[in-house]
């Protein structure tokens, strides 16, 4: 039983077949990678996973939960977060501010009208959004406007958002899409971090090969909508399959 | 620390409201009428910006909430008492399930959809009270107190004496103290106390929702709504709860307005009502605490004292000049005064959102940074 179990999913745009039959099991406490070509169907797969678009048929369930109609808020208070493409944060607020508004997601649920308490007087979310700080390495940046940090900062801001929260399971959007090569690497070794200390499972959605097999345990490979190999990061490398639909176009 | 500056603002604030009529005293405007205007749009503008300031819904319609809030503060003078506590009170439940029923519509869009939508409920309301509704708003002439009506918890008054509305037997209209200090004749006015009491109240309310975790919420979703969506908040029921919060306050101004002044016209439900309100809270600094009722007191101030300088009261400030001086002077500036005070106000907001894109309270902020810089370097200087 994986934690993430995804069954038959379809999903067709108009003529265009995005999704054909995709099966997919994520063990507990793995790091799954998902790869594949431009247009492979990636991203509609996630969208799928996470509430963003319904599938026309088949079944994802989450810890044992169905997922599918449930809403993006039902579904992260379920345990799923979420690193998006460009960092998503609170450009507005203060890094701190930032990272206290998940403690309140993660303990309060997903409405509550507290008007009359004081954040600052609010000591345990303070502490864990004090301590995630320190643990990222951002916590003499804490009283920075968030929007003025570096895009690396922003990236390390918007994980420990979603770390704060304790998920099960956190969904990675090429987490180092557009970004130099020193940043990719700070950013696999923040991942590493992460997967040692705390052992969440994860999975990534990712274009380079070298965050790939830096990180993957298990890699799956999406081309044209349907799953063709799945295994090992060994065994990927030297599928024949794998190599002509995708890895081919760049040798490995 | 910002704990206790909070505590610091709310002090001086009290302070600075208790004792208005003696500050605005030499600017003219220390009347009570105009004193308690400033009062209850600076409720109405603290609620308005519970809603635009920290969530960025823009909403015209809230002048809708006004208007509703003094009807329902007039039927109560008519059925009830003249005592303003249960009209007070009605008019705020009113405006609340009002801004629960137009809110919970109009919250499925956001943007500019949004803002569309408040404004035509608001407009809908009010054709509604100028004309379907005439039973219940007594249409164009305004909802009155009338001698023969019920007051079932009044005692009787004297034959041909309409009652006034009171506090417990204060009434409203009452000076009860008028002394002369510093040459100026002041007027102290129970009516206004009432409304300075609820103004400090309210923005003590405001400073809480601010600092609380459900502000912190409606500061996020006008930030990133999408990422609070995936970090487990239903961002609806947080923007639905703002707005009833704003409506409320929107309709106890409506309900103090009707206490000042016993009658309820559908003008105060017109759409020009509620977007005054949306140039107060912009003026004054949007999403600031103090800003929306510095941006009201402005803009009572301009409508009320800017409106009555006329072409004699300016001959009157440069009758020291040469006769052609003073004229040419009279020509240039009085289209900006008198009727023209729109014309002045609207340079102004002009200037204000172009220049101070934060309102009069970052103007305040970037003089006083200034200041405080200059004697910074004026230390180091010294040093050398």
């Amino acid at each position: 039983m994986g934690i993430l179990e995804v069954q038959n999913v379809n999903k067709r745009f108009g003529g265009l077949q995005a999704l054909n039959n995709v099966n997919l099991d994520v063990e507990k406490g793995s790091v799954h990678a998902l790869i594949g070509p431009n247009g492979a169907g990636k991203s509609t797969f996630l969208n799928c996973l996470i509430g963003k678009l319904k599938p026309d048929t088949g079944s994802v369930q989450f810890d044992g939960q169905p997922v599918l109609g449930k809403k993006a808020h039902e579904i992260n208070q379920l345990g799923v977060s979420r690193v998006f493409q460009t960092p998503e944060i609170f450009s507005d607020l203060t890094v701190f501010e930032n990272v206290m508004i998940p403690c309140f997601a993660h303990r309060d649920g997903a409405f509550k009208v507290n008007a009359f308490a004081k954040v600052l007087r609010d000591k345990e979310i303070r502490d864990k959004a004090e301590h995630i700080l320190e643990d990222m390495g951002m916590k003499e940046k804490m009283n920075a406007h968030s929007g003025s940090l570096s895009r690396g900062d922003k990236r390390r801001l918007e994980m420990a958002m979603c770390l704060v929260q304790d998920p099960k399971l956190l969904l990675l959007d090429e987490p180092t899409a557009g970004m130099a090569r020193a940043d990719t690497n700070n950013t696999i070794d923040l991942l590493k971090h992460i997967g040692e200390t705390r052992g969440i499972t994860k999975v990534i959605i990712e274009h380079d090969m070298h965050v790939v097999f830096s990180l993957a345990t298990t890699i799956s490979v999406l081309a044209q909508g349907a799953i063709i190999a799945e295994g090992l990061p060994e065994e990927i490398k030297g599928h024949p399959k794998v190599r002509e639909a995708y890895l081919g176009e760049a040798e490995v | 620390m910002s704990i206790m500056k909070d505590r610091m603002l709310l002090i001086i604030f009290a302070a600075f409201v208790l004792a208005a009529p003696l500050i605005f005293a030499p600017t003219g405007a220390a009347y009570p009428d105009l004193l308690q205007r400033f009062a209850i749009y600076g409720i109405f503008a603290i609620g308005f910006n519970i809603l635009f300031g920290l969530t960025g819904y823009l909403s015209f319609g809230h002048a809708a909430f006004l208007g509703v809030g003094s009807y329902a503060a007039v039927w109560m003078f008519k059925l009830l008492s003249m005592n303003i506590i249960p009209a007070l009170i009605l008019s705020v439940i009113i405006a609340g399930v009002f801004s629960l029923l137009i809110g919970y519509i109009s919250l499925r869009r956001s943007g500019i959809y949004f803002s569309i939508l408040t404004l035509a409920f608001a407009q809908m309301s009010y054709n509604l009270a100028y004309s379907v509704l005439t039973p219940l708003t007594n249409g164009e002439t305004g909802l009155q107190l009338r001698l023969d009506d019920a007051r079932i918890l009044d005692t009787s008054l004297a034959a041909g004496e309409l009652p006034s509305t009171n506090l417990f037997g204060l009434p409203m209209k009452e000076v009860f103290w008028n002394p002369t200090i510093l040459g100026y004749e002041l007027q102290f006015n129970w009516g206004y106390y009432v409304c300075a009491l609820l103004l400090i109240l309210s923005f003590w309310i405001s400073i809480r929702i601010f600092r609380s975790p459900f502000g912190l919420m409606l500061r996020a979703i006008k930030t990133n709504q999408t990422r609070l969506n995936y970090t487990g908040i239903s961002t609806r029921p947080y923007t639905l709860a703002a707005f009833v919060i704003s409506g409320m306050f929107a309709g106890l101004a409506g309900g103090l307005l009707a206490s000042m002044d016993p009658l309820a016209g559908a003008e105060r439900m017109q759409w020009t009502v509620g977007g005054e309100v949306v140039l107060m809270v912009v003026l004054g600094g949007m999403g600031t605490l103090i800003g929306p009722i510095l941006g009201a007191v402005f803009i009572k101030y301009f409508e009320n004292i800017f409106s009555k300088i006329n072409e004699g009261v300016l001959h009157g400030w440069v009758a020291f000049l040469p006769e052609w001086l003073d004229n040419i002077f009279v020509t240039i500036v009085s289209p900006f005064v008198g009727k023209g005070w729109h014309l002045t106000l609207g340079a102004l907001f002009m200037i204000v959102v172009i220049f101070l894109p934060g309102g009069l309270v970052d103007g305040a902020k970037r003089i006083g940074r200034g200041i405080t810089g200059a004697n910074r370097r004026e230390a180091k200087a010294g040093k050398k």
